[in-house]
């Protein structure tokens, strides 16, 4: 029965690849592929769900297989499936079947139609494999790809400057869930001294009491892995991102993140329920989150005057709710109430521009001037209150602003000396000296051991900050991210012997990526004479190759999982010890700024209005 | 010298600031117009160099558009000669050939407008449009909201600023972080000059400042004004001035920069090192600009050419007018009409068709049993006096919860979420396999129910709100004189004269009212040809018209009926009211229509891309029908999509003339209006109302971002009035791409047949309508109804015409070669 799940994550994939080959004009093929692939996955979901039933419905596990082994560290992929995965299954699958034909025509003549596609079909299968993810290596893979599909597709609109501004916006704040991840990732490399996977919690005792007997460590995991969850599903801090998603074509928005991409945390806090069903202080915190976010986009939804806004909050308000319902462990409720608001929330979105003919109609046959409503019952000073700071969204975007952005770019801004001849003088010494004391490695004292690696990850933090400010120099900015990986590097071969095999893998990716990055820039400086980052140029539109190549880079660069850097990345934790939470911190810091820098860079060069304007080119506030 | 000390004039600069901001009104109402009307005091070409210069929009298709069109042969050797010899001097000419033709194509213009805001963002390191627009927008759209939000803004008696006040005042929290902008909007007594002294220091600067401002959201700033100005555009109607909005504005300005920088920071003027030039200052014309005049105009002329030299080559199979024709039908001058005479007239040859604009000469307020508001049924600029009453209606409106305020109650939306989401993808399932009419629906048939009655005829005595309920009797009878003579139609009556108003249905799309009959206000035009029709079977008008030398025999009916443009349906209105002998007749030709709707729907087709138009014509008018209910059809129809022409004269001029979809038509007969009495009134409708709808596709085509609303599909409705590009963005103005994507932009030729010396001397008493010729923003072309000579308009006279010889196609099976092709099709003469 286990072929279903590679057939079902296959046929997303594979169709992804035919539609990357098909010509841009050949919208019917395209689209055939689209029905046809995301057709059969809804086919298939339903005769596996009915196998898996008539099989008595127990879980399911497929067998894992290893990708790299080296020394006490593998990294599996591992399938899993039960009630949990079919609920998202079918409802997911049910759901993109409908909008893929939906969409077919009513993208149609739209100049992206075939990216949009290629897009749609990679986030499809970035979703299938978050839900048969076994572990979490697995499924953060899934979780990588739905975050570059979300980027490109709230920036699917391209030319404008709100699509992309807002795209990097939710982006970078995607990052902070990854985080999450990753540290949860090698706490519990560390409980258990291996890569776990989730039916073992399910089925295997031992492990299970871990959990139990490590109290702390098992509610840090459990809130490591709340915070990506309340990223994802958009919950109180994080709400603002979920309207502000809402950039892209209307079906792509009511579909993921109308339902899809928003419920993905409920589906991660019922993945990991092993994980803290016993934490009381866990189920407390989950709950009260929800019972906030409810609350606060209740009051938001109800004051917003634009209709996918209001939708939006909506939406987060009853996932506000359904966190309720998981804390609580209704998990069976939760997914009652995870299927009925996706698919609310997705027609909502389709029909939401004939709200116009509708509610105009309306009025004009029953109109009362003001209605009241239950606010205005309350004291008037009260009442204003609640109102300003609804319209404000409880200040959640500008929190945003003024609390991660700013100190961020204050920090790096500091920094403006680094040129990048500065950086070659004083880093390039310093990294030469850092290889030097390395060979030394063994004579070293065993302060300077546990010294070593927070100052190089400290240089290489410095140096990643400055990549995400820097305002000028494209080539600076690439070169400080490519330095920082090497410094990161460096922590840990202090930390803990390295061996080759080790550091091919992590280097083979940032190394080729890196100089495809520079050759990509050195073109385009040829042949434009404005490739800065001081603001958004726009460049994709006469050079969509370039543009292509670079991103390619920027995503091998960034640890995405089409190099080995990926493994790289997770590998390197490994030699992190459990004790050794600050740099652990400062390196999953870095991957995370790592990846904003990059995309910062990728969307000022090439996204954005075009700043040549002999063509229709769209205002800023467009 | 100058006085410095007055150098700034509030009122003025706002007055200005209105005039050039877009004047498109709340969407219930959308209304075609010259998107740059302000620039309207210039000849056409003038005002595209200042347009581009002042405020960067782009006006003209790419270089390279020009260029493919001139390969294609879409322009002629013969037009791009013309046009260059036109204003190149001949020691010029070879060095402007190779420009237009070799010369550079990505040529990138530099605009004034926002020359002194750039200086926050270039000097202070502020990027003030994002900090300021997303919470200003949202501000705005909550306090003008019609009913998209559940919680409504709470203040609304005293105007925007002041409501802002006592919401502030009110308030345990606050929009600003700054003390003294706190302090600021406290004080009544705060006005603009004195928060633009604080950010600007510099009285000359403060007009450029408030145009970088404004343009800055030109789609907010214009909905205000336009509001501001006319109030009952909006059901719920608000107090908004732009005064307040730009007051407000910059209060979030100074907070911005007083939370940046404390309050130590200088204005903008201690920073500018040398004034930036006067936004209005004169433009100097550039040779890039010549360019683009040579190319738009050998562009359009190439066209007009073929159009023209097809007028004159059907000279000889000009057939006259039936003289007893079978039956007469009125339809509306709009160019959708434009192929559905021709296909009624192809299945019956001895028919007589006519074009007016569809309010029928009747201008009046409509008010359907149960509304709470009246609608205007006629053309924009008029102020009728009448009010139309309908009564008895028995139509059930149907909801959808999908919309309710309870959706954001707290158990509302629980319930409503999880019991009703469910039927979610079934409804979803339905609408992509059988898509059918329902309550999202703007359908041209609800408009008015056709088995309710109107109250029509009044004695003139009853008033409510002002307006006379009902017609009287004298009031029909000129309104239908008026209609009828402007029309020539005098004489030999048919047995059935029909007057079909248009509408038309689609779903999903915020822009409806764009696609109904402009002529009614952006309403379908039912009642007005049900209303017509009545008048014109009223035995007591006629006996009044007899008087006036229109003799309507009594065998003659009047039928009224509406076409829906986008389903090619007609739908008649009070047959029972017909005789026997009338009914029968009636039934025959009814189903004439059917023949000739199908035959326009597998016509329309052609433009489908989704559609096989080689399918029977039965099953391609299924689909065509289909289309207009399904959610996710972004294109019901194209609207007025590649219109170029105003034919004004009778039917014969262009009748064996195919002019695809492309020309408005106005009836009119020189030969019963010498001094050019109706030809007047008709050209005072024809220069605004088609040139209006011509210049909006124009703008919107060419520059579909600045000018036009850009693709349709991630629109996001606000407050019902307007639509963004996701949450926090600007208004979008003019039209989404998916409307003029397959629009050719031409400006419109007027093609009259009149001696031109009348036309002339017509056109010049209205300085209104003289503007649009003269200036050139649309073209008029005089056809001699004697010689068929042609006189094109050109510096104030008329000038004899030659059309470069080219020649035409003739073609009797023409509507398989019109089914081959997505393109545009050359005008080519219809043999019978």
């Amino acid at each position: 029965m286990e072929y279903f799940i590679l057939i079902l994550l296959g046929i997303p994939l594979l169709a992804f690849f035919v539609t990357l080959i098909i010509p841009k004009q050949e919208e019917y093929a395209i689209a055939a592929v689209v029905k046809t692939a995301t057709g059969i996955n809804f086919l298939l979901a339903i005769i596996f769900t009915i196998k898996w039933i008539l099989n008595g419905a127990v879980n399911l596990h497929f067998n894992e297989f290893t990708i790299l082994t080296s020394g006490h560290y593998s990294f599996y992929i591992n399938l899993y499936a039960d009630k949990l995965t079919f609920t998202f299954l079918l409802f997911g699958s049910l759901l993109t079947f409908l909008i893929g034909i939906f969409s077919q025509r009513y993208l149609h003549r739209e100049s992206g139609y075939k990216r949009f596609f290629n897009v749609f079909l990679f986030f499809v299968f970035g979703f299938v494999l978050i839900l048969f993810s076994g572990n979490f290596e697995t499924m953060f893979i899934g979780w990588e790809i739905l975050g570059i599909s979300s980027f490109l597709l709230i920036a699917f609109y391209r030319e404008r400057y709100l699509p992309v501004k807002n795209a990097v916006k939710v982006f970078s704040i995607y990052r902070i869930g990854d985080v999450g991840l990753i540290l949860a990732m090698w706490m519990s490399h560390h409980l258990w001294g291996q890569n776990i996977a989730f039916y073992e919690l399910d089925t295997i005792k031992g492990l299970h009491d871990t959990l139990v007997t490590h109290s702390s460590e098992a509610t840090i995991i459990a809130i490591l892995v709340f915070i990506t969850a309340s990223v994802k599903s958009a919950m109180f801090p994080f709400s603002s991102w979920l309207p502000r998603a809402m950039e892209g074509p209307t079906p792509s928005s009511a579909v993921f993140y109308g339902s899809l991409s928003v419920h993905i945390g409920a589906f991660l806090m019922l993945r990991t329920i092993h994980y803290w069903e016993d934490q009381f202080v866990v189920k407390i915190i989950i709950g009260s989150v929800g019972l906030l976010t409810f609350v606060l986009s209740n009051f938001t939804a109800r004051v917003q005057s634009s209709i996918k806004s209001q939708i939006g909050y909506a939406s987060i308000a009853q996932i506000g709710i359904i966190f309720i319902e998981i804390a609580a462990g209704l998990e069976v409720v939760a997914l009652i109430h995870i299927t009925a608001n996706a698919f609310y929330r997705t027609y909502q979105l389709l029909i939401s521009p004939s709200i116009v003919t509708y509610k105009i109609r309306e009025q004009f046959y029953h109109f009362v001037p003001f209605k009241k409503t239950i606010e205005d019952s309350w004291p008037k000073r009260i009442e204003y209150t609640l109102y300003s700071l609804s319209i404000r969204e409880w200040n959640l975007d500008s929190s945003m602003y003024r609390y991660w952005w700013v100190p961020l770019k204050k920090f790096g801004n500091l920094m403006t000396f680094l040129s990048i001849k500065r950086v070659a003088f004083f880093f390039i010494p310093v990294f030469g000296v850092g290889l030097i004391l390395l060979s030394t490695y063994a004579s070293m004292p065993p302060f300077y051991l546990h010294l070593l690696p927070i100052l190089y990850g400290g240089l290489g933090m410095l140096m990643v900050l400055k990549a995400f400010t820097e305002r000028r120099s494209v080539l600076t900015s690439w070169s400080l991210v490519i330095m920082n990986q090497a410094f990161i590097l460096l922590a840990i071969a202090f930390n803990e012997h390295l061996s080759v095999l080790e550091l091919s893998t992590f280097l083979s990716g940032v190394i080729i990526s890196g100089i495809i990055g520079v050759l990509a820039i050195r073109r385009l400086k040829k042949l434009e004479k404005s490739v800065k980052l001081n603001a958004f140029y726009g460049h994709v539109y006469e050079h969509p190759k370039i543009a292509l190549v670079f991103l390619l880079a920027c995503l091998g660069l960034a640890g995405f999982p089409i190099t080995p850097t990926f493994i790289g990345e997770d590998l390197l934790f490994s030699h992190i010890k459990e004790n050794q939470l600050l740099l652990a911190s400062m390196v999953a810091f870095s991957f995370v700024i790592d990846g904003i820098a990059l995309i910062r860079i990728y969307s000022r060069v090439f996204l954005g209005p075009h700043i040549k304007t002999y063509h229709d080119v769209a205002k800023r506030s467009s | 010298m100058e006085n410095h000390h007055t150098s700034f004039d509030l009122a003025h600069t706002i007055e200005h600031l209105k005039h050039y901001l877009p004047s498109q009104a709340p969407l219930k109402d959308f209304i075609h117009h010259n998107t740059l009307h302000a620039f309207q005091g210039d000849p056409f070409h003038v005002a595209m160099e200042k347009a581009t210069t002042i405020f960067g929009y782009k006006v003209y298709l790419e270089i390279n558009e020009y260029r493919e069109a001139y390969k294609q042969g879409k322009i002629s050797e013969a037009a791009f000669d013309k046009a260059l010899k036109a204003i190149i001097s001949p020691d010029q000419r070879s060095f402007f050939r190779t420009m237009l033709l070799n010369g550079p194509s990505n040529h990138s213009t530099e605009k004034r407008i926002g020359s002194v805001r750039k200086q926050w963002k270039k000097t202070y390191k502020v990027d003030m449009d994002s900090r300021v627009h997303p919470l200003l927008f949202r501000i705005i759209s909550s306090y003008l909201d019609q009913g998209v939000a559940t919680w409504h803004f709470p203040i609304h008696e005293k105007g925007f600023l002041a409501s802002i006040r006592s919401l502030e005042n009110n308030n345990y929290s606050s929009m600003f972080r700054s003390k003294r902008v706190k302090t600021l909007l406290k004080d009544e007594s705060l006005t603009l000059e004195m928060a633009l002294n604080v950010l600007l220091g510099d009285e000359q600067l403060y007009e450029h400042y408030l145009f970088d401002q404004q343009f800055a959201h030109p789609g907010w700033s214009g909905m205000v004004s336009v509001l501001e100005e006319n109030p009952k555009a909006l059901l719920n109607q608000k107090q908004i001035s732009l005064y307040d909005l730009m007051l407000l504005e910059c209060l979030f300005e100074i907070d911005v920069l007083d939370d940046v920088f404390g309050t130590k920071w200088e204005p903008i003027s201690k920073y500018l090192t040398k004034t930036p030039k006067p936004l209005f200052s004169p433009v100097t014309s550039s040779i890039d600009f010549a360019c683009y005049k040579i190319w738009q105009n050998a562009y359009e002329w190439s066209f007009y050419d073929e159009v023209l030299g097809a007028i004159q080559s059907s000279e000889n199979e000009k057939q006259s007018e039936p003289k007893s024709p079978d039956f007469q039908a009125l339809f509306c001058m709009d160019d959708r009409e434009c192929s559905i005479r021709r296909h009624i007239e192809s299945i019956d040859a001895n028919c007589e068709t006519f074009g007016t604009p569809g309010h029928f000469n009747l201008e009046f307020f409509f008010q359907p049993e149960g509304g709470k508001f009246v609608t205007k049924v006629c053309p924009v600029p008029a102020q009728p006096k009448v009010l139309i009453k309908e009564v008895e209606n028995k139509i059930k409106k149907k909801k959808d919860h999908h919309f309710s305020q309870s959706n954001n109650g707290v158990f509302g939306g629980l319930f409503l979420t999880t019991i009703t989401g469910w039927l979610a993808p079934f409804k979803l399932a339905k609408n992509i396999v059988k898509p059918s009419v329902s309550p999202l629906t703007s359908s041209s048939s609800k408009h008015m129910d056709p088995s309710a009655k109107l109250l029509i005829q009044g004695d003139g005595t009853a008033f409510e709100d002002g307006l006379q309920v009902g017609f009287t009797v004298d009031q029909m009878t000129d309104r239908l004189e008026g209609l009828l003579r402007s029309i020539g139609l005098v004489d030999h009556f048919a047995p059935l004269v029909y007057a079909v108003g248009h509408g038309s249905t689609s779903v999903n799309n915020t822009h409806y009212a764009g696609y109904d009959c402009g002529a009614c206000s952006g309403r379908p035009g039912s009642v007005n040809a049900r209303v017509i029709a009545w008048i014109g079977n009223n035995p007591e008008v006629r006996k009044r018209l007899k008087e006036r030398g229109i003799n309507i025999p009594f065998t003659t009916h009047f039928v009224g009926a509406l076409h829906d443009t986008s389903r090619d349906e007609m739908q008649f209105f009070d047959t029972e009211l017909l005789n026997e002998s009338a009914l029968k007749l009636h039934e025959q030709k009814e189903q004439l229509f059917q023949k000739a709707l199908a035959n326009n729907a597998s016509e329309r087709s052609r433009r489908f891309m989704s559609i096989d138009s080689s399918k029977p014509t039965s099953n391609v008018h299924e689909a065509v029908k289909k289309r207009t209910v399904s959610l996710f059809e972004p294109r019901p129809e194209l609207n007025h999509a590649t219109n170029a022409l105003a034919v004004v004269g009778r039917r014969s001029l262009t009748k064996s003339v195919f002019l695809d979809r492309r020309a408005f038509m106005n009836s009119y007969d020189y030969a019963i209006d010498p001094e050019g009495r109706f030809l007047e009134t008709i050209l005072n409708a024809v220069a605004p109302v088609a040139g209006g709808i011509n210049l909006e596709y124009y703008f919107s085509r060419v520059d579909n971002q600045q000018l036009g609303a850009g693709s349709k599909l991630p629109h996001n409705v606000v407050g019902l009035f307007g639509v963004t590009n996701g949450i926090d963005g600007d208004l979008r103005t003019g039209l989404p791409y998916q409307m003029v994507e397959v629009h050719d932009p031409v400006r419109l030729l007027v093609i009259v047949e009149h001696f031109p010396e009348v036309v002339l001397e017509t056109i010049k008493r209205n300085p209104g309508t003289y503007n649009w010729f003269r200036e050139n923003w649309v073209h008029l072309v005089v056809v001699h109804p004697e010689t068929a000579d042609l006189y094109r308009f050109e510096n104030e006279a008329m000038h004899a015409y030659q059309v470069p010889s080219k020649k035409v196609e003739h073609s009797s099976d023409w509507m398989d070669e019109v089914l081959s092709t997505h393109e545009n099709i050359h005008p080519f003469i219809i043999q019978q």
